[in-house]
């Protein structure tokens, strides 16, 4: 299951770029837009501060894209083949969204390599491998949260919904593009309930070291919405009735 | 001889619509059993069942021996099954493919090559195994399905409507290896059509089934005993009615309105 998550990803090479354009335009056009006023502010380099952003960005969209697949898989008929195999619901879940959060693992990774070329800089290289712990849970979640929708939806005409309603939400008020400091209230609630701000403050920390909530928090409530995530999801999963 | 399937009183509701009603059959083992009914009979739902893919709401299915809801993964291993629409990968080659239900299947290692490799060559794909299953016909497709269904030895082959939209020599290609199969390997097959010369000419006994029960059971010569009639189409229509099922009604219907509407502007 594992296994051909990858294959897919590397075989639609268009999709491999396709999904890398957004970030990258985010990235330099915030990042060299609003540079110079956020260096103003006094809140130093942007391009540092944004980065993290980006990756989680580019994570997340992935990761629950690739949750969303199964509704492809359901169309195509390809669950079925699946489903009636001797391996129990829960594994074929877990596979998959090991597999979904590899492949947005990945595309973090390919990110934060084009970021330095345009002069992002680590605190300490040797905080890339925390760092790609961190991606790989903020992966594991919202592939679970991709499977979980997935597993209820009937067809792709929710998809548009989800990508409006509840991806770019998440990704717009989970301080991935402004300091999550002197906000007014309704937004510091939201982005508290976010679980990618969780996820960009933690990459935050160990990149570049600046963390709003602190190290240890972010990885808790990461870990804790993980496993209700995972647990929704294998539910629904082991419910499809096709 | 052992009966390898064994359904019974299964019934399936979805809410209130009863699609399968009551039904009780079994199939013995080496036999080629066929399911005959008009559309939205019940077929591919009394599959689902078999195949583990629905719960029934009451009854007992018995899959070689192993209780398909309690026994549910022994119960799948016994068998292989082809979907009435295509369930492979496109963007895997054929190879990759099958390779992938081998490893779903646990077929030992040592085996798993090798086994491919003679189930591709049985259905003559082996030159394209490493071609992209999107570039296949739909015969070659449902031919690769069919080898999939078989890489783990399976006791039964569940065929839902294999046959459909494919040219008569791909039919004609398909049948006669799924005869042989029968006869060399013993394997059991229940397959479900509604071309009539395909199940007279393949299948041992076949089960009428319409509005969700079975109506009658038999070999093609005890029903066409039965209704008096010369050829299994004759005894078909006379024991499901000509009329053309609801289902199909209403798709031509919506067709027409469209129709219409697109005259008026």
């Amino acid at each position: 299951m594992w296994l051909r998550q990858l294959k897919r990803y590397f075989r639609s090479k268009a999709r491999m770029v396709g999904s890398l354009g957004q970030p990258l335009l985010f990235l330099l056009a915030l990042g060299f837009g609003f540079g110079p006023i956020y260096q103003k502010a006094g809140g130093g380099n942007f391009i540092e501060f944004l980065t993290p952003g980006i990756i989680g960005m580019s994570i997340i969209f992935t990761a629950v894209f690739s949750g969303i697949e199964i509704i492809w898989d359901k169309q195509f008929g390809f669950l079925k083949e699946t489903l009636v195999a001797p391996v129990s619901r829960i594994n074929i879940m877990i596979g998959r969204t090991l597999g979904g959060a590899t492949v947005a693992t990945l595309q973090g990774i390919i990110v934060t390599i084009i970021s330095f070329f345009i002069g992002f800089r680590l605190e300490h290289p040797a905080s890339l491998l925390l760092g790609l712990v961190m991606m790989f849970m903020i992966a594991m979640i919202f592939t679970a949260l991709g499977t979980a929708i997935a597993s209820v939806l009937e067809d792709m005409q929710g998809f548009q919904l989800i990508m409006n309603f509840l991806v770019m939400p998440l990704f717009f008020l989970s301080g991935s593009l402004f300091p999550l400091d002197n906000l007014p209230k309704a937004i510091t609630v939201v982005a508290r309930l976010d679980p990618l701000t969780y996820g960009v403050d933690g990459l935050r920390g160990i990149l570049i070291g600046q963390s709003h909530f602190g190290l240890a928090t972010d990885f808790s409530v990461l870990a804790v919405i993980l496993v209700i995530l995972l647990g929704i999801g294998s539910y629904l999963f082991s419910r499809i009735e096709i | 001889m052992e009966k390898i399937i064994v359904v019974h009183g299964v019934t399936k509701k979805f809410g209130d619509f009863v699609v399968v009603d009551d039904i009780s059959f079994d199939v013995k083992k080496g036999e080629i059993f066929a399911f005959l009914g008009p559309n939205g009979a019940g077929k591919t739902t009394t599959i689902k069942m078999l195949t583990t893919l629905l719960v029934p709401t009451s009854g007992e299915i018995m899959l070689n021996g192993k209780n398909v809801a309690s026994e549910k993964n022994e119960a799948r291993k016994a068998f292989g099954i082809v979907f009435q629409d295509p369930s492979l990968d496109d963007e895997l080659t054929a190879i990759e493919n099958l390779h992938f239900h081998a490893v779903l299947y646990r077929v030992p290692k040592k085996t798993r090559d090798s086994r491919i490799e003679q189930l591709l060559k049985l259905v003559e794909l082996w030159d394209r195994k490493d071609s992209l299953v999107k570039e296949f016909s739909g015969g070659m497709k449902r031919s690769l399905e069919i080898a999939r269904g078989l890489i783990h030895h399976p006791k039964i082959l569940f065929l839902d409507e294999p046959t459909i939209g494919l040219d008569p020599q791909t039919r004609n290609y398909l049948w006669k290896y799924v005869q042989e199969l029968n006869e060399k390997e013993g394997i059991t097959v229940f397959l479900t059509t509604h071309y009539m010369e395909e199940a007279e000419k393949v299948a041992q006994r076949i089960a009428i089934i319409d509005h969700g029960k079975i109506i009658t059971m038999g070999t093609s010569e005890e029903l066409k005993k039965q209704t008096g009639t010369d050829s299994l189409e004759e005894a078909f229509l006379k024991l499901t009615g000509k009329q053309i099922r609801e289902q199909e009604v209403t798709a031509r219907d919506s067709m027409r309105t469209h129709h219409q509407m697109w005259r008026r502007r």
